[in-house]
């Protein structure tokens, strides 16, 4: 099972002072999977990332990849050398050209794949001979990412990968880890807030809330999992306490109930129907809307 | 493009797929013995996540839509059946037509009526109430 997990975060805490940047989160992520970590601005990701890489020690809880503890450095020196890293800023020494920093970066990976290299390259029409700062955003994100691809790494780590992109460029990120992780067998974790392209690549999500997994499992079970039943009523709805489990949300507006379902609709309506609505309605849940009704919106 | 799933709807990609797949041998887009394109190129194409093109794959082989081939790629069966399927779901579609155009003249919107053939092949056919 160990093995099956890349990552395995348990109980995490990390605190800077009196901001409890992570409180609590748990999170898997099994080998092969396409793994997004999507969630608010500042609800924790890139902290939890800094874990994962030893940039950032635990207050509290344990990180594990690839079953090593991210918190001890002999360990964590281990980690970064199975792992491709790109940080949101896409941190390149600007100086060099796009040839020179590939050169620089390839002989510190014993596994570099000049195959990927000259590829990615082609695909992602990088101008060998530009200096890195005058690159465009997209452009430098590609590189970053070659530079990440290109390692022979077994685990990928993207913190915001598309942010800032184009849709045209975005999508040839997305392609490229696509077919990288068809390819290679390469796990990849990811955090966004953008939740069309989670949807669009993972197979596994957490949503991350506040510093905790608010929700977590495999994309295609959420999406059959979760469903909205409107009950419409020929007076008022009736304050409803639903004993089912599975109930993530009841809303009451004039002679409608609306229940999120996480657990399928099945195991709510028999008391959905002995409330006796006029009508019942089962729809399918966006992962946008799982999104927002699992996270707090107030602030 | 012969497949082309939304990942924004609610539904499992990985149905979509199937659905679409299953729908190209039923109009005869894809005849037994065409091959599918591969895992990867799918995935790449599509743009979307290879496990769930191996998930849509297993289990259309699962259904004896498609026959994986070790090493060889995946390939529409003889029994897919196209033909009968394809003849009962030909059959089928001018009922449902008719269904729509009924609900529709009842002033139903599109939505409405998605909502209730979703309903109603949820099994909730047992509430008792009639709509307004």
């Amino acid at each position: 099972m160990a093995d099956r997990l890349v990552v395995d975060i348990a109980g995490l805490h990390k605190r800077y002072g009196p901001v409890e940047a992570v409180r609590g989160l748990d999170l898997q992520v099994p080998r092969g999977s396409i793994y997004g970590f999507l969630g608010r601005n500042g609800a924790g990701k890139t902290t939890t990332i800094k874990v994962l890489l030893g940039m950032a020690r635990p207050s509290d809880g344990a990180a594990r990849v690839f079953g090593l503890p991210a918190d001890a450095p002999a360990a964590s020196v281990e980690i970064r050398r199975r792992t491709g890293f790109v940080s949101e800023d896409k941190e390149l020494y600007d100086f060099m050209s796009v040839e020179e920093i590939v050169r620089f970066t390839a002989p510190f990976f014993p596994k570099w794949r000049r195959d990927l290299e000259e590829r990615y390259m082609r695909v992602f029409e990088l101008p060998a001979g530009m200096k890195v700062k005058a690159l465009s955003r997209g452009t430098r994100t590609k590189l970053a990412l070659l530079l990440a691809l290109c390692r022979g790494a077994e685990l990928l780590v993207l913190d915001e990968p598309t942010s800032g992109l184009d849709p045209a460029v975005a999508e040839q990120v997305l392609q490229a880890l696509v077919g990288h992780v068809a390819r290679d067998e390469t796990t990849i974790f990811f955090s966004s807030h953008q939740i069309a392209e989670v949807e669009q690549i993972a197979d596994r999500i957490a949503i991350v809330d506040r510093g905790r997994a608010v929700l977590a499992g495999a994309l295609d079970e959420l999406r059959e999992n979760f469903r909205r039943v409107q009950l419409v009523f020929d007076r008022d709805a009736p304050q409803a306490v639903f004993r089912a489990a599975g109930v993530a949300r009841v809303r009451r507006q004039g002679r409608v109930l609306t229940v999120i379902a996480s657990g399928g609709a099945e195991p709510i309506l028999d008391e959905a129907r002995a409330l006796g609505p006029v009508s019942v309605d089962v729809a399918p849940v966006t992962l946008k809307e799982i999104f927002l009704e699992t996270v707090a919106t107030e602030d | 493009m012969l497949f082309r799933p939304n990942p924004s709807l609610g539904v499992p990609i990985y149905l979509q797929l199937m659905e679409q797949v299953k729908h190209a041998v039923e109009t005869g887009a894809l005849r037994a013995g065409d091959q599918l394109p591969g895992i990867r190129p799918l995935a790449e194409e599509l743009v979307i996540n290879p496990n769930t093109v191996a998930k849509a794959y297993r289990e259309l082989e699962h259904e004896g839509v498609i026959e994986l081939r070790h090493g060889a790629g995946a390939f529409v069966t003889a029994q897919a059946g196209g033909r009968k399927l394809a003849d009962r779901v030909r059959a089928a579609q001018p009922l449902v037509a008719a269904a729509i155009e009924r609900l529709r003249a009842r002033g139903l919107t599109d939505e409405e009526i998605r909502r209730l053939f979703e309903a109603e092949l949820a099994g909730l056919t047992r509430t008792g109430g009639q709509r307004g």
